[in-house]
């Protein structure tokens, strides 16, 4: 009954068009998650909604009071009723794991989208408390906005300069974590023109909350003149522009960088590799010597 | 050098008056509690009965007590973060700035599964499952006292975080690197760290104490496939304590040596790596659920059996399951972070071995429900409790599997989505079989039982607190919106959040019936006095007087078969006409009060806050203390003492007049 109100209720937000949600999908990824949740559930509510009813039901109707139903102060076995016990749980599993194991496969974040088109790279850096993200191919950056065009898989590549991030645009599907000194791959598409909201799905720290960003989803065009405009406008990205970047803020309104130094990104990801002198004083000498 | 260490003034947060406010409340409750003993002149009573006492139940009691005293804690920053997340919607802040709400997350996560769900199934396993063996006591008596000691050891430092200093701001799992030195440079992650040491060690003994009394000190006949369910569920529990806690300790020592003597085990420097913290905290952390929420099954499997009337359906099966998730547990694990970025291989094992753990589940509630089928079901509080649980866990357990299929990870991982989930298994699983547990064995603890009709008001109270607070949490996460959020932009959310911070208020109403049932209780015990077995019970605990003696049973009983009571209980039907011969008493060896317990955790409290506070000299004194206070209890003469027969016959001539009356 209350999972009834609660199926009901999931629907009519699903059919509303719940905006901004995982159930909006504006993208190839989103939307196949979206089908696998629905899969998923509908499996499951096969078994769920008549084991709650049947629970209450029995509960109900073999209460002490109820002096029309028998009792069996020795019914404790039954092998087939054992049996059915087993299997109805285990073929549930087997119909969920597999769409587990194909899901895991067909959605991996490494698994390049399958497109005729070009992919956009974007590199993205989580920072304290705002997301930087690099276009290598165009050579501008941007901060807590990305801008990508609508059709094309995007292939992120992803780290943190500080503590642990979940890159997530909820209407295009996966999240990962952003960590430092490593990264991590992701694959997304957008299919649909707009603005989507994106945010740090792990907790980061005090200005975790303003930690968003926006997507937007633009033509090939839009794309186009945005990267000549950011080409144009804003400061250059480097070393000492970045670790100002780096310094802990809130709230950053989005900006773009006109040029991004050319190895910016890797040198992020190996910052705590023991390459910058900032970090003599606790690196080891064999570490060193190892280079 | 600075005798203090870090500690001075600055470190009591004068100028936040919500923490003032909180810790002053505090203050007056203990100052109350403590005037009143005082008053009450109960201080060597207390000292004699309880604080020293090495007696099973005594313990497990004490255990219930810190664990309701921390549910209260722990839902008190329940109620401020949902009506934070309540008005801080569009551009407003709410009333709780952002270094103040992430102590309150991260202190009601460590306080509820520590220092609440802990103790109280730790508490339910030390009062019940010796009486259920049909034993006098656990194999080591003492050392269940430093278990119980330590557990509030650590309760104690959390609570003193509040007032002295700050409490951690980098959650319940404490993720490095925020949780390292470098982004958390405060006190806040090393109260955490100490406290979770302190009483991890106690739960760890505790561990090890309950697995060598339930395998090795069973009453005669008692073979393992005639143990009752809840023995079963207990031994699962704490192998998993005794395989998982380890691994915790191992975890939180590393990070320890991170922030105190500069090693990289997580740092972002230096060859450090986080996510092996992440790794070796949820290779504890699965396992823990299950060390939670299996005692709980064992409750409900006692309460359905007993209230219907009838031995529990499918006993083999119930044991295969029991055995089959405590393994299982552990090769789950991963399913915590499939957003880390595994391969597909890796992410879709952990995901089918997070839904093949759903079967040996699935099967006990089938269980459950063919043991109310044939039954004469008494609908009273504990009955409820279970019923609810069935019904709310099945939707849990759902959700859970659903999280396991890799590809909705990725979409709501760490989304309030989640955060329904768990509280989904955690209170519909762990908190309503900690009040089954409570409501059932109350009156075996004390001699009288609890209110039923403010049972019932609770029960109610929160069953529909729960759903109202959480079903709206499910469709926030499918909104998209993530935990931990201090204020948000969205508008869109705040209704459901209201409807949320509704839910708390209604489940508060349930607390509060819950003290009102207490205090109504004590009142009119006399009323609610009752015989040793009121609820027509199936196992040996109700074959002893209630409250039972120290000693438990005049003589060891004898097991002929499952359901040990219930089957005494029939055959003595069968000869209602010989009585059973008189047997002659025999004096009982027990052991002997200790305050080796209370004393090393005075240590461990000084360790502990000298360590936060970087106090060293202090800290030696309490390594010092603690290690004069094992030596102390190494060479003891005489532990144990002699209940002379007389006292027992005594006792039993009263039992049985009393219960002819």
């Amino acid at each position: 009954m209350r999972y009834g109100l609660l199926a009901v209720t999931l629907l009519s937000v699903a059919l509303g068009g719940c905006s901004e949600g995982v159930l909006d999908p504006k993208g190839p990824i989103a939307a196949a998650e979206r089908l696998i949740m629905f899969n998923s559930l509908g499996i499951m509510l096969a078994i769920v909604i008549p084991t709650i009813l049947a629970t209450l039901a029995v509960g109900f109707w073999f209460r002490a009071s109820n002096s029309r139903a028998a009792y069996l102060p020795d019914f404790a076995y039954s092998g087939r009723l054992e049996l059915l016990v087993w299997s109805i749980p285990a073929m549930t599993v087997l119909l969920v794991g597999g769409v587990a194991w194909v899901g895991a496969h067909d959605l991996d974040p490494r698994k390049p989208i399958s497109s005729s088109v070009t992919p956009v790279t974007v590199q993205v850096v989580s920072l304290d408390w705002k997301w930087l993200f690099i276009y290598p191919e165009q050579g501008i950056a941007s901060v807590n906005n990305l801008v990508v065009p609508v059709g094309t898989p995007i292939s992120f590549e992803l780290t943190s300069s500080s503590v642990m991030n979940s890159f997530h645009a909820p209407q295009l599907g996966s999240q990962i974590y952003t960590m430092s000194g490593m990264v991590t791959r992701l694959h997304l598409q957008a299919d649909h023109l707009g603005t989507y909201p994106g945010q740090s799905a792990m907790f980061s720290g005090d200005g975790f909350s303003d930690m968003r960003f926006t997507v937007d989803a633009v033509t090939d065009n839009q794309f186009a003149q945005w990267v000549r405009q950011a080409r144009e406008t804003g400061p250059a990205l480097d070393m000492q522009t970045y670790a100002a970047l780096a310094m802990p803020s809130k709230a950053v309104a989005p900006f773009t960088y006109r040029t991004v130094a050319a190895d910016l990104f890797s040198r992020i990801v190996n910052a705590g590799m023991g390459t910058q002198e900032s970090f003599l004083p606790i690196c080891s000498t064999s570490q060193r010597a190892e280079r | 050098m600075n005798l203090l260490g870090k500690l001075d003034w600055s470190a009591i947060p004068l100028h936040q008056p919500i923490i003032m406010g909180a810790t002053a409340f505090m203050g007056l409750i203990v100052a109350a509690v403590l005037g009143f003993i005082t008053m009450k002149g109960a201080w060597p009573y207390l000292w004699r009965e309880w604080l020293t006492s090495v007696d099973h139940k005594r313990i497990g009691v004490m255990y219930c007590i810190l664990a309701l005293v921390m549910l209260l804690r722990g839902f008190s920053d329940a109620i401020m973060m949902r009506s934070q997340q309540a008005v801080a919607a569009g551009g407003a802040q709410g009333y709780l700035p952002p270094e103040h709400f992430d102590q309150i997350f991260s202190a009601h996560g460590t306080i509820m599964i520590f220092f609440m769900a802990m103790p109280f199934v730790v508490g339910l396993m030390n009062f019940a499952v010796p009486l259920q063996l049909g034993i006098r006591d656990v194999a080591f008596p003492t050392l269940n006292s430093v278990s119980f000691w330590l557990t509030a050891a650590g309760a104690l430092l959390i609570n003193v975080s509040l007032a002295v200093g700050e409490f951690s701001k980098a959650g319940w799992w404490g993720y490095p690197p925020l949780s390292e030195l470098q982004y958390s440079p405060g006190v806040g992650v090393d109260y955490y760290l100490w406290s979770l040491q302190i009483s991890g060690l106690g739960t760890l003994l505790a561990g090890i104490n309950f697995v060598t009394t339930i395998l090795k000190m069973r009453a005669p006949g008692m073979s393992y496939m005639r143990m009752p369910v809840f023995c079963w569920t207990s031994l699962a529990t704490n192998l998993l304590i005794v395989a998982a806690f380890p691994v915790l300790t191992a975890a939180l020592a590393m990070l320890l040596l991170d922030r105190y003597l500069g090693f990289h085990f997580f740092t972002n420097e230096a060859g450090g790596n986080q996510m092996l913290y992440a790794n070796l905290f949820w290779v504890w952390g699965h396992p823990e659920v299950y060390i939670l929420v299996l005692p709980a099954f064992g409750v409900f499997s006692e309460v359905i059996a007993t209230f219907s009337g009838k031995p529990l359906f499918g006993y083999r099966s119930m044991v295969v399951a029991t055995m089959a998730i405590c393994v299982l547990s552990f090769f789950v694990w991963l399913h915590h972070f499939f957003t880390m970025g595994a391969s597909a291989n890796v992410n879709g094992f952990f995901g089918i071995m997070s839904m093949v753990i759903a079967l040996p589940t699935g099967v006990k509630i089938y269980n459950w429900l063919f043991t109310m089928y044939g039954g004469r079901v008494r609908l009273s509080v504990p009955v409820l409790w279970t019923v609810g649980f069935m019904v709310t866990f099945v939707i849990g357990g759902m959700t859970g599997v659903l999280h396991a299929v890799p590809p909705v990870s990725f979409q709501l991982h760490n989304s309030v989505f989640l955060i329904a989930h768990f509280h989904n298994v955690i209170i519909g699983g762990v908190v309503f079989g900690a009040m089954a547990g409570y409501t059932y064995w109350f009156p075996k603890a004390f001699g009288f039982a609890l209110d039923e009709r403010w049972g019932k008001a609770s029960f109610w109270c929160w069953l529909v607190g729960f759903y109202l607070a959480f079903m709206p949490l499910y469709l926030l996460g499918l909104m998209g919106m993530t935990r931990r959020m201090q204020h948000y932009d969205n508008p869109a959310w705040q209704p459901w959040l209201i409807v949320a911070m509704i839910g708390a208020i209604v489940i508060l109403g349930g607390i509060i019936c819950q003290i009102v049932q207490l205090v109504v209780s004590i009142r009119d015990r006399d009323r609610l006095r009752v015989t040793a077995d009121p609820w027509n019970g199936r196992t040996l605990e109700w074959s002893t007087a209630s409250p039972p003696p120290a000693w438990n049973f005049a003589f060891a009983p004898n097991v002929t078969g499952r359901d040990a009571f219930w089957t005494s209980k029939r055959q003595e039907q069968a000869r209602q006409d010989k009585p059973a011969p008189a047997r002659a008493y025999e004096p009982i060896e027990m052991p002997k009060n200790s305050a080796t317990g209370f004393v090393s955790a005075f240590f461990a409290v000084i360790i502990g806050f000298s360590m936060i506070w970087h106090i060293w000299w202090l800290a030696s004194v309490g390594v010092f203390g603690a290690f004069v206070t094992l030596l102390a209890f190494a060479f003891r003469r005489h532990p144990e003492f002699e209940v002379p027969a007389e006292q027992i016959a005594r006792f039993e001539r009263a039992q049985q007049s009393g219960a002819a009356a």
